[in-house]
């Protein structure tokens, strides 16, 4: 079957850094973590985790009043990002209403902290008085991709995944899979999410919250590290401008970089153990997907969010598909987990990185795992001309993403 | 509470929620046309106005009639008169 080739045309980050893919790029080369203690985690029995990285404060009032009402601050984020993609990219204004561009924007749930509001009157009060019209549109799971539809007045195709950590690398394959297929132009895609004490939460009921560290946050999280002991929770909004390269062409687009392949799939061994045969089978499925053998990626950017078990697997599943030899690194160690938003926030940064033609090394890898020591660490800032890359992502519930990204050569 | 109090009150009130202008809080605007208030935010406007007044109005049948900024002034003040 014939299909399109699909660029990316623009990219927009709020980050834990702050706003903007520059702000992101800089402060990943600079070797920053944005994780920090967070005192009012101590509100909470039973946490035992301090540790999170936080967007800085951002006044949402630029968006205007009647589209700002119905969203949590994960709305806002994605809603930012997806106006510095859409600045970047300047796709024309009838793009916007004839029905072929689209969004597809996903996180992890709709607000946690509008629907703690929303129960605690409730389960109070045993009532709805006093609830007001817009806490729906906040706590909707789509609420992000509703959002920014509403505030930027497109109206293609609108979509919302909910996988958690492989929410915005399914958002950017369905994306792709949509325009190489003819059905859309254009697709911003992304994830975003928002901090609670929830997630943390989560993790830490589970025993893969890193706890160790509440008194020195900068050195956890610490993907593919012997002293690894867990996942520190961020937030932010990662999102891509994915366009027909034909297109893109057409209207003299900036091109960043072209969606080569993709594939996501089901790992039904467990609901919550990583695997490494399905990580395997996902990444041969993306390669396959692309047409592009093993021996061709140049680097790999990791999901690997410290935890043993997610970690050792994934090193197991490239060494066996890569070998030792490709360069591989993680970003957690820096942005934390950005949850829905981490697929597209590390693409965002795997993408700049092959233009760069330099690799961020992970941080916190001081002491490599004997476990995770069968594949190819980046260990400080490397020199490195990126042709084709795989970014991973791997979530709780058996839900597995990867997207080949291959370096567009200009005519 | 004065007439006039209860004037400023419920502007002041909408003002702080809705992000409105007081210059343009006059007793002929209409919440729609004038002051940008949808469905939505009139639920909303309920709500924090009972929240300002201590007083339950959504039930209220004259609140469904209700077109002009004046209609709420004058709707609250005669309900603050009847609770006396």
């Amino acid at each position: 079957m014939q299909t399109r080739r699909v660029v990316i045309s623009g990219m927009g980050s709020i980050s834990p850094f702050g706003r903007g893919v520059e702000t992101l790029i800089e402060s990943l080369f600079d070797m920053k973590s944005a994780v920090v203690n967070v005192p009012a985690l101590n509100d909470f029995g039973g946490l035992r985790t301090r540790v999170a990285a936080l967007v800085p404060e951002i006044d949402p009032r630029e968006i205007p009043r009647k589209h700002r009402r119905s969203m949590s601050p994960m709305s806002v984020f994605a809603t930012l990002a997806c106006q510095e993609a859409l600045g970047q990219s300047s796709p024309p204004a009838e793009y916007f209403t004839n029905g072929r561009m689209g969004i597809i924007i996903g996180s992890t749930v709709g607000s946690p902290t509008v629907t703690e509001e929303f129960f605690r009157g409730y389960l109070t009060n045993h009532s709805t008085e006093g609830m007001r019209a817009t806490t729906f549109f906040q706590i909707m799971n789509h609420s992000c991709a509703s959002n920014v539809a509403q505030t930027l007045g497109i109206n293609g195709r609108i979509l919302a995944p909910s996988s958690a950590c492989s929410t915005s690398c399914q958002a950017i394959g369905y994306g792709f899979e949509m325009i190489a297929f003819g059905k859309q132009d254009v697709m911003l895609c992304g994830g975003a999410d928002e901090f609670h004490p929830l997630s943390p939460a989560i993790f830490d009921i589970m025993s893969a919250a890193s706890v160790a560290y509440n008194d020195a946050p900068h050195r956890t999280p610490r993907p593919f590290d012997s002293n690894r002991d867990g996942v520190v929770c961020s937030e932010g909004s990662g999102i891509v401008v994915l366009e027909s390269l034909d297109s893109a062409k057409r209207r003299g687009a900036p091109i960043l970089a072209e969606i080569a392949g993709y594939a996501t799939r089901s790992d039904t061994s467990n609901i919550a153990d990583p695997n490494s045969d399905s990580m395997d089978a996902c990444i041969r499925q993306a390669l396959e997907d692309a047409g592009i053998s093993a021996d061709r990626i140049d680097y790999v950017n990791a999901h690997a969010t410290g935890t043993i078990q997610g970690d050792t697997a994934e090193a197991a599943a490239l060494n066996r598909v890569f070998g030792g030899n490709v360069p591989v690194s993680s970003l957690k160690g820096h942005l934390g987990h950005t949850m829905a938003a981490c697929g597209a926030l590390e693409t965002i940064a795997s993408i700049a990185m092959m233009n760069k033609g330099a690799i961020v090394p992970t941080l916190n890898l001081e002491t490599i795992d004997p476990l995770c020591a069968n594949i190819r660490h980046v260990r400080e800032v490397e020199r490195l001309s990126v042709g084709i890359l795989v970014k991973n992502n791997f979530a709780l519930g058996g839900v597995n993403s990867s997207i080949v990204i291959r370096r567009y050569e200009h005519d | 509470m004065t007439d006039r109090e209860i004037i400023a009150l419920i502007d002041t009130t909408l003002v702080n929620e809705f992000e409105l202008n007081i210059d343009d809080m006059a007793a002929e605007a209409s919440l729609k046309d004038d002051l940008g208030l949808d469905s939505l935010d009139r639920v909303d406007m309920v709500i924090v106005l009972e929240k300002a007044f201590g007083f339950k109005m959504g039930e209220e049948e004259a609140i469904k009639a209700i077109r002009k900024l004046g209609d709420i002034h004058a709707f609250v003040i005669n309900k603050k008169q009847q609770m006396q």
